[in-house]
């Protein structure tokens, strides 16, 4: 199919794109095949905007914008490679790892991981600051699923497919600043949630070993974030898709 | 030329980081030509030598003893390297700390634990008192560079070593720096 939207030109790291009025900096990068690094967005769901590891620069603005939630504009020149973002986007991991617990070679996620991908992507070799390590709790009361609050980087992927691809709305964020947090049920255990139909959705686009099925051991969690993309597009086109075709 | 005086050392860690450096193999042989060992919990050497070109430390700072002997290396070495991703990060060794207070932890594991005789091990000059909190090394003394992994991988370990023997720093980038 044709593409009739219109267009204006924005040019990445000095090479000049097409990109169409109305999409972000994030989408437009994708499809030209420049590299911005995210965590918290997923392709499918609504646009959180909250970890700013995509960061980028646009000329002549001392400003950094995150680049899932920045509209493309005419003649807009875009720098997604820097040493200013490259030292914000490894402060920004160092917080994350910093905040919760996060032990990678007792992980469930150990090897399958966004944040840790995402680590090793932005050259995080050690954390500069004092490490945070809250008591948290681990949730293992649902009988497929466990949600480990020590890995969890509240991107809220989790919050956000289950009440705009599911629409169980099983999961909120409670309290803000260091005490924020993804509850679910309303602050009751997920293995209660009258609410929760099983779906596994939020399981499967978690980044980080937050989320996995029941019984897996160290490095044996694997996500699916991809799954919602598919879900979503079907869901636009009003197609389904035959299980076959699903990979 | 001078051989370069390379020393590895164990603080709060399970020895894998060491396990996985015995698993070079055969090339321990040419390391043994080019540098000497000269402290290593492998080696039967009691104190730390002065004039250490690089350390390679596994382990974090969990006790008054690695506190100590993180605070000896790091005025006898040209450059530490934090070996492993206890000394890294704290890691596993690290785990306690969300627990809050060491004597309680020590409360639970030696006196509720039903297996157990119900007794705190107390032995001054020997066995030595937790710190409150388990520290990364680099909390505690400067580090010149880190080398990640539980336990880093072998060829890690080698490839960090032939840097440093060339005068230069272990690669940072891309694999070489993955935790877990
Ligand atoms: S969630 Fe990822 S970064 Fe955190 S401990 Fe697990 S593997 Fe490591
Ligand atoms: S399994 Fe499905 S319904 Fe249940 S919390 Fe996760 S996304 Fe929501
Ligand atoms: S549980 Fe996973 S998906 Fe949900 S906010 Fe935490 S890290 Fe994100
Ligand atoms: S990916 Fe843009 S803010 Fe998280």
């Amino acid at each position: 199919m044709r593409e009739t939207r219109p267009t204006v030109h924005v040019s990445f790291d000095g090479v000049e794109h097409e990109a169409f009025v109305g999409e972000s900096v994030l989408e437009c990068a994708r499809r030209c095949g420049v590299t911005i690094p995210s965590l918290c967005f997923l392709e499918g769901l609504t646009v959180w905007g909250g970890c700013r590891i995509c960061v980028v620069e646009v000329a002549e603005d001392h400003r950094l914008r995150p680049a899932c939630a920045t509209q493309v504009a005419a003649d807009m020149e875009i720098k997604t490679e820097t040493p200013r973002l490259r030292a914000y986007r490894k402060s920004i991991l160092e917080l994350l790892f910093a905040e919760g617990n996060h032990v990678c070679a007792v992980c469930v996620s150990n090897g399958n991981c966004e944040l840790q991908d995402m680590a090793v992507f932005c050259g995080m070799d050690h954390v500069r600051y004092d490490s945070q390590a809250p008591p948290r709790e681990v949730d293992s009361s649902h009988p497929k699923y466990v949600f480990d609050q020590n890995r969890c980087i509240l991107c809220t992927r989790c919050v956000r497919v289950c009440d705009e691809i599911e629409g169980a709305h099983v999961w909120d964020i409670s309290h803000r600043g260091e005490h924020a947090e993804v509850i679910t049920e309303l602050n009751r255990p997920w293995g209660e949630s009258l609410s929760c139909t099983w779906c596994g959705k939020c399981v499967a686009v978690c980044p980080t070993g937050a989320l996995s099925y029941q019984g897996r051991a160290i490095g044996e969690m694997e996500h699916d974030p991809a799954m919602i993309k598919r879900l979503a597009v079907a869901r636009n086109r009003g197609e389904w898709l035959d299980p076959g075709v699903m990979t | 030329m001078k051989q370069a005086r390379i020393a590895t050392a164990w603080l709060g860690g399970c020895s894998g980081c060491h396990m996985s450096f015995l698993d070079m193999d055969e090339w321990l042989f040419e390391l043994a030509e080019i540098a000497d060992v000269v402290y290593s919990p492998i080696a039967d050497i009691k104190d730390f030598p002065t004039d250490v070109d690089a350390t390679l430390v596994e382990g974090a700072v969990a006790n008054e003893d690695n506190l100590e002997l993180a605070l000896d290396i790091r005025a006898k070495s040209r450059l530490v390297l934090s070996f492993g991703d206890c000394a890294v990060s704290g890691n596993v060794t690290a785990m306690r700390n969300p627990l809050g207070d060491p004597q309680q932890i020590l409360e639970r594991v030696y006196v509720e634990a039903p297996d157990r005789d119900g007794r705190i091990p107390e032995a001054p000059g020997i066995v030595p008192p937790l710190l409150p909190k388990v520290l990364a090394l680099h909390k505690v003394i400067r580090v010149d560079a880190f080398i990640p992994g539980c336990p880093p991988p072998a060829d890690r370990i080698q490839a960090a070593l032939e840097a440093l023997l060339e005068g230069s720093l272990p690669p940072n980038r891309g694999e070489a720096i993955r935790w877990g």
